[in-house]
């Protein structure tokens, strides 16, 4: 009997996702999954469904059918009929969540604490870690990100650039198995939109696990190892970021090409 | 005429009254803030129960006159036997307590509004951050809603103390010896009300001055996040300034 390489855990596995507001049905069934060192780009237009998939992984949505895995700990759903489906165990969605950080369209810096408290919050209070090294930690970050400057402001005083900056090393500073990133950059002004993928671009050179939600194609062509078109709740098209662009299959996939 | 010497001594003698009217606001707006932040959370609780007996408890106490409460609880309790037999009656029979309790109720439900509008406000990406990282609700509503919900409320909430501090001249009429109190029996001894109830206003509104002032002090020192950095705090703390 030929012995069988097994597969590698992947990093984040949607299985069969379904997901209904009401009597609409947003996705029809979605699989993906992400394998450490991914970076996958999710494309589609607005309403394709792509945010709520990329919602469902750490349970912001929680899906009506279909299972989500992170690091193969499938999160258990409790769906009784009659009532809106939720996670049955809150502490292993906690717990997953720190796992999976998201980068916000709208940054959701907390306001109220200054960068670096915003940095050191989750570290400290959420995962029990110590806080002198994650205020070092923190630094360091914000020096990678280009903002240590920064570090005793307050979210409102920086700018939309800045400040998902400070959101990306907010997410960094909690060692995730996987980011999730929700159109990082739409909510920016175009000349800001350069510095913030270009921390993006520093992490997948990494070999950071990524999820990201994005309409910027170069993004998806040159930095994504995988990019997904996703139109009206399915995966239109999917493969490697090279292929799929050189040569798209799907035809809705060569109209969002040639309109974007 | 206005008699400035009777307006001197008449002063003197309100501001006795001063330690009870201080007294009656701010022992009934500490109780009744606890009491209305648990209507609060009864309120946002999502339990449909819970919701309900909030909102009729706020209901009612916002609906009838502060002045019907207070005569309820201080002449209309000793008509219940069991209540005049029980431990809480050494208190229930005197009209401080009674006063203080009136206020109290009422100013709960009153600011259980404002704290359950706090808490409404908080930005829902504020939110969703927190749940993002993991944070249990006890732990999200401790670290980010609350401390946000504190700032938005504290300009109504402040209102609603300044409203109290007036209130408390109410107690005057069971009995009390507030300042409002104090002010009555010098008029009726006098003839003069003019004076006794200038000053006796004066008084009032040199306390509300204090107490809105102390919360925009407080206000303030909460929100740097408001502020632009001041330009005499550097934001770098002095050893990293040393790096350039």
């Amino acid at each position: 009997m030929a012995e069988r390489i097994p597969e590698p855990v992947p990093a984040v596995a949607l299985s069969g996702i379904r997901k209904s507001y009401g009597s609409v049905e947003v996705l029809h069934g979605v699989s993906l999954a992400a394998h450490e060192g991914e970076v996958i780009s999710i494309l589609g237009s607005s309403g394709s469904g792509k945010s709520t998939l990329l919602r469902c992984v750490n349970m912001l949505e929680v899906p009506n059918d279909g299972t989500v895995a992170i690091q193969g700990e499938e999160i258990r759903i409790d769906r009784r009929a009659g009532r809106p489906p939720r996670p049955s165990d809150a502490a292993q969605v906690q717990r997953l969540r720190s796992r999976a950080a998201m980068v916000f369209q709208s940054f959701n810096l907390w306001s109220h604490l200054t960068i670096l408290e915003n940095i050191i919050e989750a570290p400290v209070h959420v995962q029990g870690r110590d806080r002198k090294d994650c205020i070092a930690e923190g630094e360091a970050l914000l020096e990678r990100v280009g903002i240590a400057a920064k570090r005793n402001f307050y979210p409102a005083h920086l700018s939309g650039g800045q400040q998902q900056r400070a959101a990306i090393a907010r997410a960094l500073a909690m060692h995730p198995a996987i980011m999730l990133f929700d159109e990082p950059t739409s909510a920016l002004d175009p000349e800001l939109v350069g510095e913030v993928l270009k921390v993006m671009r520093d992490l997948a050179a990494e070999g950071r696990t990524m999820l990201v939600v994005t309409h910027e194609m170069a993004f998806a062509r040159d930095v994504s190892t995988r990019t997904v078109f996703l139109h009206k709740g399915v995966i239109e098209e999917e493969g490697s970021s090279a292929d799929v662009f050189a040569r798209p299959h799907s035809e809705r996939f060569r109209q969002f090409l040639a309109r974007a | 005429m206005i008699d400035t010497s009777f307006l001197a001594s008449s002063l003197a003698t309100l501001v006795k009254g001063i330690p009870l009217t201080v007294q009656l606001s701010m022992i009934s707006v500490s109780v009744g803030a606890i009491l209305a932040f648990g209507l609060a959370l009864m309120r946002v609780s999502g339990n449909a129960a819970l919701d309900l007996s909030a909102r009729a408890y706020i209901f009612v106490y916002r609906g009838t006159p502060l002045l019907v409460q207070i005569y309820i609880i201080y002449y209309g309790l000793s008509q219940f036997p069991a209540l005049r037999h029980s431990f809480a009656w050494p208190y229930l029979r005197e009209a401080y307590w009674c006063a203080v309790i009136a206020l109290a109720l009422n100013t709960a439900a009153y600011s259980a509004e404002i704290i359950r509008g706090g808490i409404l406000s908080v930005n829902a990406g504020q939110v969703e951050a927190a749940r993002a990282c993991g944070m249990s609700q006890a732990l999200m509503f401790r670290r980010i809603v609350l401390p946000q919900a504190l700032r938005h409320m504290l300009p109504a909430y402040g209102n609603e103390v300044i409203l109290m501090i007036k209130s408390t001249a109410l107690a005057s009429t069971i009995t009390l010896m507030d300042v409002t109190g104090i002010a009555a029996k010098l008029v009726s001894e006098s003839y003069r009300p003019i004076e006794v109830f200038t000053m006796a206003g004066a008084i009032y509104l040199l306390l509300t001055f204090i107490a809105s002032h102390g919360f925009s002090l407080f206000e303030h020192a909460v929100t740097p996040d408001r502020r632009q950095p001041a330009p005499h705090r550097p934001a770098e703390p002095p050893e990293t300034l040393q790096h350039g």
